[in-house]
């Protein structure tokens, strides 16, 4: 009965979605009020809707009602409840309903809270969400419904994918789409604007903190993904390049393009039609990355159950929306007025070239992700594009992004001073060398790679501290007038300063990991010792146990440090006898300077079993930088100005504060 | 003329849509690896011994039985979840296995075999990995089934596994079986 509930909100919601793009549009062009007055209530009731139907489905995975296919499949009465209901959206179907019911939260966002927003826009912006909300309705009605009954009903299900079963991974999907539906925001937002034919900073305004939204979500998503594999797949890596995480990559990459150029628009009026662009493209690598993992047209470890139905039809969905607004892209941009005018070596400028490299950075991850898929469709030949191409052409435009990133910063606007914001860079400098000297010293036998990168690392931390001293007067003024300054700063410049340290310490992380990893496979009996990195590291004993629903192996392997004892880990292997399949369960001991990694392999009390021990130094920093970079994001997007969308006239006075600032 | 700039985007975007399109419509499923070598035979081979009481392979070696030839390396993961399969097929005497030690260390591979047990009738070592790109060895672990005149008749990419040694390699040895008989 509940199921079938579920079924009729999501028919009501295509209803709804549907009225909600039509009236409100058709309002907005006739300056009606009254119909434009639609569009609120409308994304209020849609979100309603599709948040019934959402507990639907999760109320037939809790009492795990194997009437229903979707949970037959996908479920088993004996799976923890976490995973229960993380089982909603462990499949295509559930997910797609996770991803409708994200697509409506933030209309429904919009309509609450864009009080200040002018009518016509407001009225726009609800009606191009709803009908992407349309399209995937009507995708999931046709393709994936997942309230499809069973008769008869088996008596178990066939349980989730145990890799699945896990809390990080519970998490991830949630945050991803928040992420990925996210930047459907910024796509309205311009899709709207090229109808209205006007982008001014207004405009601007009003999408930066839904992109800062998604991009913090995007992040943390992220990031939860790579933490997940790191431990879960027991290969001691934390990032593969993977076509699926590329695709997840490339919107956060260009999605962080779109933050710094809408600064542009917002306090200079330029970039318009680049931006615009920005956002189209960025939503569009968010479809494509959906695309790309249930069309089944590249090969990775992450595709869902593969169907080509339902590949074309949100190929469909992808050349219908992104090419529709390219088309009015093409119509409308070349008319837009050009904004502010400067000089190349200013605030703008910097920006632009951050912009540049974003993009490049983007393109090089598109090219390697879908270079086979290009060659397959041309020549037939087959191949796999692995790490050493992105290492070889990803790294080399991140080095003078981040060499910039120290820079910009100190730019003024419209016309800067390069040598002034030079002679400032003295600490990033100082900095840079003692780090990357350290470094050296420290591995003064290897390759320099792990040098220039910490002196980057260094370069960045150096500029970006530096930069928001100077905004505070720190060691100019008298401390308390210091205080006081850094009081009265917006929270969108603490903001910046975290993200940007949030980079420099992942970059060290990530740096140290690929440089000086150690990794020690053995074949281990009982009591057998061997050493990485230092650590001495003995196979105590193996111990056979019972989980809730997994039979496993765990192992106890004590670790030791010059003979005194440092800790105990227990690294498992899990069998799945529903799924008949196997995962690794790593036992990480994490310090703040390394994690020394513990992974059990197959094997057995007589022939021994297969141990590998890695030690990754830093690797602790990834996760720190990543959360840093997301809690600046979290702080910028509690400023009060993001958040109430104040009006030009101060946002006007607020850039002449800021030059005075700078000046001073 | 400015205004054909930006049309850019929309021609670039279109012409990816197509190439998404076009392995969905031709049906093509990417994760099967045909091989170019099916029906024909295996390559000229001279691989020096991996271990002192196991002979090398060459041609010779691979002709006059039905065998899989299985590329490993010490390094690589998946080959590890294979080999307890490959150890079991081993001794069962199914069909034999030949072992090609693809870009490996010697003292590694060695340590490798006495750790994890030898499966294989005869191993070769690929040092430079020469062999590995005539037989168009996609990645480390693959596995081939040769018939009793030396030509390829199947080709698997990934580890093996008794699921997939029954479903896809089983029934070409009935089939090989039953033609030599018949």
């Amino acid at each position: 009965m509940i199921a079938e509930l579920g079924h009729y909100a999501l028919v009501l919601a295509l209803l709804i979605a549907l009225v909600q793009t039509t009236v409100p549009l058709y309002g907005a062009a006739r300056n009606d009020f009254s119909l434009m007055g639609v569009a609120q209530p409308a994304a209020t009731a849609q979100f309603i809707a599709i948040a019934i139907a959402f507990g639907a489905l999760t109320h037939a995975y809790v009492t795990s009602d194997f009437s229903v296919i979707n949970v037959a499949e996908n479920s088993h009465s004996l799976k923890p409840l976490l995973y229960k209901i993380s089982g909603v959206w462990g499949n295509h179907e559930g997910s797609m309903i996770l991803w409708v019911l994200i697509l409506a939260l933030f209309g429904f966002a919009v309509a609450q809270f864009g009080v200040h927003l002018p009518p016509t826009l407001k009225a726009r912006v609800l009606s191009v969400q709803a009908s992407i909300g349309v399209a995937f309705l009507g995708f999931i009605l046709l393709t994936s419904n997942p309230f499809l009954r069973l008769d008869p009903a088996p008596i178990d299900g066939r349980d989730l994918n145990p890799l699945l079963q896990d809390p990080g991974l519970a998490f991830h999907p949630p945050m991803l789409y928040l992420g990925y539906v996210g930047f459907s925001m910024a796509f309205s937002f311009a899709v709207a604007a090229l109808i209205e034919g006007r982008v001014d900073p207004a405009w601007a305004r009003w999408v930066r903190p839904w992109t800062l939204a998604a991009w913090v979500a995007l992040t943390a998503g992220i990031t939860l993904g790579s933490w997940w594999a790191y431990y879960e797949l027991g290969w001691g890596g934390w990032w593969y390049w993977d076509p699926v995480e590329n695709a997840s990559f490339m919107p956060w990459l260009s999605g962080t393009a779109l933050l710094h150029s809408a600064i542009v628009v917002e306090k200079r009026d330029a970039l318009k039609s680049w931006t615009i662009l920005l956002a189209i493209l960025t939503f569009a690598l968010s479809l494509m990355g959906t695309f790309l993992v249930r069309s089944g047209v590249l090969t990775s470890v992450h595709a869902f159950a593969v169907d080509p139905e339902r590949g074309l039809y949100i190929l469909a969905i992808l050349v219908l929306f992104v090419g529709g607004a390219l088309i009015m892209f093409a119509l409308r941009a070349p008319s837009m007025k050009l904004g502010g005018l400067f000089q190349p070596i200013s605030r703008e400028g910097g920006l632009i070239m951050n912009n540049l490299l974003l993009s490049v950075a983007t393109a090089t991850v598109f090219i390697g992700t879908l270079y086979p898929l290009f060659l397959d469709a041309t020549t037939g030949q087959k191949v796999s594009v692995g790490p050493p191409f992105f290492n070889a052409t990803f790294v080399p435009v991140m080095i003078p992004l981040v060499l910039l990133m120290a820079i910009g910063p100190m730019l003024a606007w419209k016309r800067g001073d390069l040598s002034a914001a030079m002679s400032r860079l003295w600490f990033a400098v100082a900095l840079s060398f003692a780090i990357g000297i350290f470094v050296f010293w420290l591995h003064s036998d290897e390759p320099l790679a792990p040098v220039i990168g910490f002196a980057l690392a260094g370069w960045l931390a150096g500029g970006t501290l530096k930069e928001f001293a100077d905004r505070i007067g720190l060691f100019r003024d008298q401390l308390s007038k210091s205080l006081s300054k850094a009081r009265r700063l917006p929270r969108s410049a603490y903001g910046m300063t975290m993200a940007h340290l949030g980079l420099s310490i992942f970059i060290c992380g990530a740096v140290a990991d690929s440089a000086w990893r150690t990794e020690v496979v053995i074949n281990a009996k009982e009591k057998d010792k061997t050493s990485v990195a230092g650590f001495e590291a003995q196979l105590e004993n193996v111990d056979r146990l019972e989980g809730p629903n997994y039979h496993l192996e765990r192992a106890t392997v004590i670790i030791r440090k010059n003979g005194e004892y440092v800790t105990r880990v227990f690294p498992e292997r899990r069998f799945y006898p529903v799924q008949q399949m196997p995962t690794t369960e790593a036992a990480i001991h994490t310090t703040l300077l390394a994690d020394i990694y513990v992974s059990l392999g197959e094997g057995s009390k007589g022939q021994g079993w297969t141990l590998r021990l890695w030690y990754n130094p830093l690797i602790p920093w990834i996760w720190a930088g990543c959360l840093i970079m997301v809690v600046g994001g979290l702080i910028s997007l509690s400023d009060r100005r993001l958040r109430i969308g104040a009006p030009f006239k101060q946002a006007h006075k607020k850039v002449q504060e800021n030059g005075l600032l700078e000046d001073a | 003329m400015r205004k054909l700039i930006y049309l850019g985007p929309l021609v670039f975007f279109m012409t990816t849509a197509v190439y998404f399109a076009l392995p969905i419509i031709k049906g093509k499923d990417p994760r099967i690896l045909p091989s170019a070598m099916i029906e024909k035979n295996i390559p000229d081979l001279d691989l020096p011994p991996l271990l002192e009481t196991k002979p090398g392979i060459d041609n010779q070696a691979l002709i006059g039985e039905i065998q899989l030839v299985n590329f490993f390396s010490s390094w690589c993961g998946p080959c590890r979840t294979e080999h307890d399969f490959l150890m079991r097929i081993g001794k069962s005497n199914i069909v034999p296995i030949y072992g090609i030690n693809y870009k490996d260390k010697q003292k590694a591979a060695k340590k490798w075999l006495l750790d994890l047990g030898d499966p294989y009738e005869r191993i070769g070592r690929d040092v430079d990995g020469r062999t590995a790109i005539d037989w168009g060895v996609y990645g480390v672990p693959e596995t081939y089934l040769i018939d009793k005149q030396g030509r390829i008749q199947y080709r698997h990419v990934g580890p093996l596994s008794e699921s997939i040694f029954k479903e896809k390699i089983s029934p070409v040895i009935k089939v090989l079986r039953k033609q030599t008989n018949g």
